[in-house]
């Protein structure tokens, strides 16, 4: 029984290690800054008060009828940036999103939510889902007075928060790495 | 007998390549066809005119957005989202050989669209004027 015990402990710890051989630097990078965030955040409910976006962010599988639809007005938002319930209200509510009509018929809705809801976040402990990806604590802490100057939200090149992509210029692969971010002058 | 084999054959060729055709592709002038006949239903029909709808392209309609307020006064050129600055392809034909050959899409975004800027389904006619006056534009 002893032994056995103690073959499943190995045994995970070379699973771990393998895993761990894995992790790439972008990760680490993710990691670090979570641990910023972390003073941040309350620390009972969980990082950025249980508000954290989903790891990974993108699945490694996309959805050729999300990409499609999706990516008319905007880019093709991870479905890791928001919790299953976000992206359930959105879904529901496309005949009036946040201004425009962008109604989908009910066969490419239901494909769509189905997808959004499997890869939601899978750090999200709050009991909260904003409709807009911006209201997240986790946003609002990477990108607070600290880390962006209120400047750079006035250039015209950014327009507006949604526009991910002025920025993290891999965005639309659901790529937020710092080291991929240019900000407009 | 053999005849009847062409026959069969010929129709499975055919159907196999209605299949095959992404989503009922059309031209924008089969398209146009069908505005003016469910037009036609209307009383008083007379036509599309290309100037009407460029005036209904043009101008608001009670609300903040005009058609062209994303998809610019030339819509033969790139648009813009008016509210998240991507960039929209051309909406003329002339510009962009893929504007209105999906029937299904052409109905998605007229829904969309003239429920932002009418707040109402368009009629076939305002959707004929509109179309007349894309396929009038040059690249």
């Amino acid at each position: 029984m002893l032994s056995n015990n103690a073959k499943t402990t190995r045994a995970l710890a070379f699973i771990l290690l393998l895993s761990g051989v894995t992790i790439t630097a972008a990760q680490a990078e993710d990691d670090h800054d979570e641990r910023n965030g972390d003073r941040h955040a309350a620390k009972s409910s969980g990082k950025y008060g249980g508000e954290n976006r989903g790891k990974p962010v993108q699945p490694a599988q996309t959805n050729a009828k999300y990409q499609q639809e999706c990516s008319s007005c905007h880019i093709a938002y991870a479905p890791g940036l928001l919790p299953a319930e976000s992206w359930r209200k959105v879904m529901d509510s496309l005949d009036r999103h946040f201004g425009s009509d962008a109604s989908l018929d009910a066969q490419d809705s239901r494909e769509i939510t189905g997808f959004l809801v499997k890869n939601s976040s899978n750090r999200w402990s709050a009991p909260t889902a904003p409709l807009r990806i911006t209201e997240s604590a986790w946003f609002k802490r990477k990108h607070d007075t600290d880390e962006i100057s209120p400047s750079v939200w006035k250039n015209p090149q950014v327009k507006s928060p949604a526009n991910c992509t002025a920025c993290h210029l891999q965005a639309e692969r659901g790529n937020f790495n710092e080291r991929d971010i240019r900000i407009p002058k | 007998m053999l005849r009847r084999f062409y026959t069969s054959g010929l129709a499975l060729i055919a159907a196999a390549g209605l299949v095959a055709q992404p989503a009922w592709a059309e031209t924008p002038s089969e398209m146009l066809s069908s505005l003016q006949q469910e037009a036609a239903a209307a009383p008083g029909f007379q036509g599309f005119s290309s100037t009407r709808g460029e005036s209904f392209f043009k101008a608001r309609h009670g609300n903040e957005w005009s058609c062209s307020s994303c998809h610019t006064e030339n819509p033969a050129a790139l648009g813009r989202h008016a509210k998240t600055g991507k960039v929209i392809e051309p909406l003329a034909p002339s510009a962009n050989a893929e504007r209105f050959t999906n029937p299904k899409k052409v109905e998605k975004w007229f829904k969309r669209n003239c429920n932002d800027v009418l707040d109402r389904v368009c009629t076939a006619q305002e959707k004929g004027d509109v179309l007349a006056y894309l396929l009038s534009l040059k690249k």
